[in-house]
């Protein structure tokens, strides 16, 4: 007989429920109740691309020593869907505990030893006290967050004060709710006691203020406050939210006492549409972007081309998916990383930015549209399914005092009425690849240019002479060499870069990537890229480090390809570490394959759970 | 193409309200077909925002690919011009429009890049009534790949390739009624003072003002058996009604018999007298009677051209979206930022 687990603010609960009944409302209350009550935690939804019926799965994992990416398994399973009950039930941790609705009995076969079972006849006790059909329903889902509260020894009015802000305005909710609460809670009491679970919750002292929100809600904040005023958009999953957050805030943020809107939000008719219209905005002026997935990005090709030939200013959100073709739409992956760097036809690069938590997220959006502006080009903003639609925690979103918008080189009125030379649209009079643009409307007689997709001199007249078709595509390139300046440093996250493995990271590998780290019994140094093209540290670090991994969520190991091409390295100086289910990426997936790496390339390492063995 | 451009001058010809000369709305030397129909169409505009007093750097040219959409470049030296993608020229103008509402924006496009490639995105800006101009340039066929027959080639027509069109031919002035345009009108580039008029209407028209111009290419479809010919158009067209565009600073002083005119008032302030033509002539924003018309017309083998559809009550995307007046492009971070005591607040939301 397994020993039940035991632990105190160290571990992972699973609710699986059935999607369109209502329960998202139940587990955001229970994880952010526990976010109240000062215990670090991540809450991962996992869905299915459909409105009703299939199976969704709610995991939170609470971690006092703050590893908050996925462990990868189960120490107690709320099963309450028939569909998946029996896949459920096999994935508790052997000493675990399982939760269920005992309104109906469990199948016979149900009968793990290494497991304990709580009964909880959440139907019952819902349809007992509630008469309304779909409220029974509903609120059957906070009767479990009720029984999960005694178990966990929570303090139930931590959870209705949570409760009274989830549903502020609606006092009819709040009370029924809260009775649901309680017959949870009192139904384990009773027929379990207090000390029965060996999982407990005990409330913390925050040592620093932390937020709880989605990356989408920070990416689309960050946009209103870094002075968007067109938003374009098509409707996809997972970026939707994006949009919606930038025109939520934008109504309470950026209307005159009138009604009148500083912005305007459009759904287009298509992907291609919508970045057609950003860069009609940027062109004019206007700071515009849009927000999409790997589908939206395929569409918008052939606009990337003519924004980084035409040198129009475009921001970019991309919320990835898993691919390819439609894929696992409602599943997160980093797998449109060469898509975007290279997005359309012809030599075309793109810098990308990858924020990593939504405090990242908000300033990303602020140094997207910096240096798209400064570059004169497009800029995407990398993020995924994970980042983008779960509550991440995070340090709060901060705009340093006194940052200004950089809108770049644009020559107004007075600069034209005061230019002595000839204008030249494509002229690099500073020697950094960057020439000076000017705003359709600025000027009566100068500065007025033919914008185009096809070859042209360095004053905008259309051209077929190969010189000047060459002399542009190399100026696009010291224009490259110029970004490399202006996009943030890879940071080192462990270690102290004297250590003989290296790993690399981005986005939302890295709080897996360090606790899996942690395991580890030799010193492992640690870098996050945040920005393509690279910063000059990253291939110092790969050059000092003898075994290079990199740990990424896709198949081809897509970042390891453009290290590889960009910086010129011999492929297998990288070795991948890959995680491509469509999930987001576990702390054991990492670990395992990082000891059959050292394991190969001859490196004794023993992690520290053997070392105790 | 012609190689030298003309530098003769008519005599008579003076300076406009603003001072301006004539040489002052032109564009750079066109590089289309001698004779080709867009030469005119761009001579047509010149003519129009010269007569009407439109600075040059306060408007915006736009256009998707293929000869039409070369024109641009062939009119308005003084203005910015966008020279998009394939098809894409709507997305890139209602982004550019929604940047800055103060400029005129003027787009010109043709039946390749507008009824095949680019159809979506067409039917799209005339249903958000976008405040421009949208010219098509219709020659029924693919000038810059050699003549293949467009969307718009009607059925029987034959072009170059000698080839009948066996696939029915589509209206865009119907498509641009059906999708919520709210001026449409057709003409054709041969027939320039109905053409200037015309495009003096749209240019006071706030909202979309979808102009269907037949422009023969005279190297793959000026044929004796196309119906997109110079002689075909001169010899089928019917006239809608003739257009008279009374500028806002003019007194009228055409005396009309009762009845016989409609009147209608511009948003920029200026007047249109159209001509009532037939007993059953229904009211200019009468979509029915306008899709009947031109229906009659196709049907005995005519073109209607002309202002077919005028609604002046319609808004446009920035009234419906209830924009602020002063243009987006113009607020500074002063006006957009939302300080940091909002975001205080907002941080302690989420925790």
């Amino acid at each position: 007989m397994t020993a039940p687990l035991s632990a105190v603010n160290e571990f992972v609960v699973c609710i699986a429920n059935v999607n369109g009944t209502g329960s998202a409302s139940a587990n955001a209350l229970f994880a952010k109740a526990v976010f109240a009550g000062g215990v670090p935690v991540a809450p991962k939804n996992i869905f299915p691309s459909n409105i009703q019926g299939l199976p969704t799965w709610f995991e939170v994992r609470i971690s006092e020593a703050g590893h908050l990416g996925r462990r990868g398994d189960i120490d107690i399973m709320v099963g309450v869907n028939a569909q998946s009950l029996e896949a459920d039930y096999a994935q508790v941790r052997p000493g675990g505990y399982f939760l269920y609705d005992s309104t109906k009995q469990l199948p016979q076969h149900f009968a793990r030893e290494d497991i304990t079972h709580y009964g909880v006849p959440l139907t019952a006790l819902s349809a007992d006290h509630f008469s309304d059909m779909r409220q029974r329903q509903l609120l059957s889902n906070t009767v479990y967050v009720g029984a999960l509260a005694a178990l966990f020894g929570m303090d139930l009015d931590r959870i209705k004060g949570q409760l009274a802000r989830q549903f502020a305005g609606k006092e009819r909710l709040i009370d029924a709710n809260a009775l649901a609460l309680d017959l949870g809670h009192d139904y384990v009491r009773q027929h379990y006691g207090s000390d029965s679970c060996g999982l407990k919750i005990r409330e913390l002292e925050p040592a620093s203020e932390r937020i709880l929100m989605t990356g989408n809600s920070a990416l689309g904040l960050g946009a209103v406050y870094a002075g968007a005023t067109v938003m374009a958009w098509y409707p996809i999953t997972p970026s939707t939210s994006v949009a919606e957050a930038f025109e939520a805030y934008c109504r309470r943020l950026r209307r005159t006492e009138d009604g009148e809107k500083r912005y305007a939000v459009i759904q287009a008719e298509d992907e291609l549409a919508a970045l057609g219209m950003v860069i009609g905005a940027n062109w004019n002026g206007a700071r515009g972007f849009t927000a999409t997935s790997g589908p939206g990005i395929s569409l918008m090709n052939e606009f990337f081309g003519l924004a980084y030939f035409a040198e129009v200013p475009a921001v970019v959100v991309n919320v990835q998916r898993a691919g390819p073709s439609t894929g696992m739409p409602t599943r997160t992956q980093q797998s449109d990383v060469l898509l975007s760097a290279y997005a359309s036809h012809g030599d075309t690069k793109h810098p990308l930015l990858f924020p990593s938590d939504p405090a990242e997220c908000f300033t990303a959006m602020a140094d997207a549209f910096d240096l798209a502006d400064r570059a004169q080009t497009p800029v995407l903003v990398m993020v995924d399914l994970d980042l983008g639609m779960n509550e991440y925690l995070s340090a709060p979103l901060a705009w340093p005092e006194g940052r200004s918008y950089d809108r770049g080189k644009v020559l107004d009125a007075d600069a034209l009425e005061n230019l002595s030379e000839r204008y030249g649209r494509y002229l690099d009079v500073d020697g950094d690849g960057i020439a000076w643009r000017t705003w359709p409307g600025s000027h009566p007689d100068k500065g007025a240019f033919f914008t185009r997709g096809t070859s042209r001199d360095r004053y905008a007249a259309y051209t077929e002479r190969s010189e000047a078709y060459s002399d542009n595509m190399e100026r696009l390139l010291r224009k490259w060499e110029t970004i490399k300046t202006l996009v943030p440093e890879a940071t080192l996250e462990h270690g102290d870069g004297e250590a003989e493995i290296g790993l690399i990271c981005y986005g939302t590998s890295l709080l897996s990537t360090l606790e899996a780290v942690r395991g580890f019994d030799v010193p492992i140094d640690v870098l996050r890229l945040r920005a393509f093209p690279f910063s000059p540290n990253v291939g110092e670090f790969i050059a000092r480090h003898r075994t290079v991994m990199l740990i990424e969520q896709n198949r081809d190991a897509q970042m390891r390809t453009l290290l590889v091409n960009e910086l010129e390295i011999a492929p297998g100086l990288i070795h991948p570490v890959l995680h491509y289910d469509g999930m987001p990426i576990p702390a054991n997936t990492i670990a395992e394959q990082m000891q059959r790496i050292l394991r190969r390339t001859g490196i004794q390492v023993l992690d520290k759970e053997d070392v105790a063995a | 193409m012609s190689f030298i451009a003309p530098n003769f001058r008519h005599p008579e010809q003076g300076a406009n309200g603003l001072g301006l000369r004539r040489s002052d709305y032109e564009g750079a030397l066109s590089t289309l077909c001698a004779g080709c129909g867009h030469d005119s169409v761009s001579a047509a505009i010149v003519q129009a925002c010269f007569e009407m007093d439109v600075e040059p750097h306060r408007v915006g040219k736009f256009s998707g690919i293929g000869c039409s959409s070369k024109t641009p470049n062939y009119f308005l030296n003084h203005s910015h011009g966008f020279n998009s993608v394939h098809g894409r020229m709507p997305s890139v103008a209602t982004g550019a429009i929604l940047g800055n509402r103060d400029l005129l924006y003027i787009g010109i496009s043709g039946d390749g890049d507008t009824a095949s490639i680019g159809m979506g995105q067409f039917i799209h800006a005339a249903r958000r009534n976008l405040d421009m101009l949208y010219l098509v340039e219709n020659n029924g066929c693919y000038g810059l790949t050699k003549g293949q027959d467009s969307a718009t080639a009607d059925l029987g027509s034959v072009s170059k390739t000698g080839v009948a069109t066996e696939l029915y031919g589509l209206d865009l002035c119907a498509l641009a009624l059906q999708s919520g345009a709210s001026l449409v009108g057709r003409s054709f580039s041969g027939d320039k003072s109905q053409l200037v008029q015309l495009l003096k209407t749209a240019i006071a028209h706030r909202g979309f003002a979808f102009l269907d111009v037949i422009s023969p290419c005279v190297t793959f479809n000026n044929t004796p058996a196309s119906t997109k010919s110079y002689d075909y158009a001169r010899e089928h067209i019917d006239v809608a009604g003739a257009l008279d565009f009374v500028p806002h600073q003019s007194a009228i002083e055409i005396d009309y018999a009762e009845g016989e005119v409609q009147k209608v008032h511009l948003h920029d302030g200026s007047e249109l007298l159209l001509e009532k033509v037939g007993k059953d002539a229904g009211a200019l924003d009468d979509k029915t009677a306008a899709l009947a018309a031109m229906n009659r017309a196709q049907d005995a083998g005519r073109m209607l051209t002309g202002l077919l559809y005028l609604d002046t009550e319609l808004p446009d995307l920035h009234t419906v979206n209830r924009t602020v007046a002063t243009p987006l492009n113009q607020l500074g971070q002063d006006e957009l930022f939302p300080g940091l005591d909002a975001l205080e607040q907002i941080n302690a939301e989420q925790s």
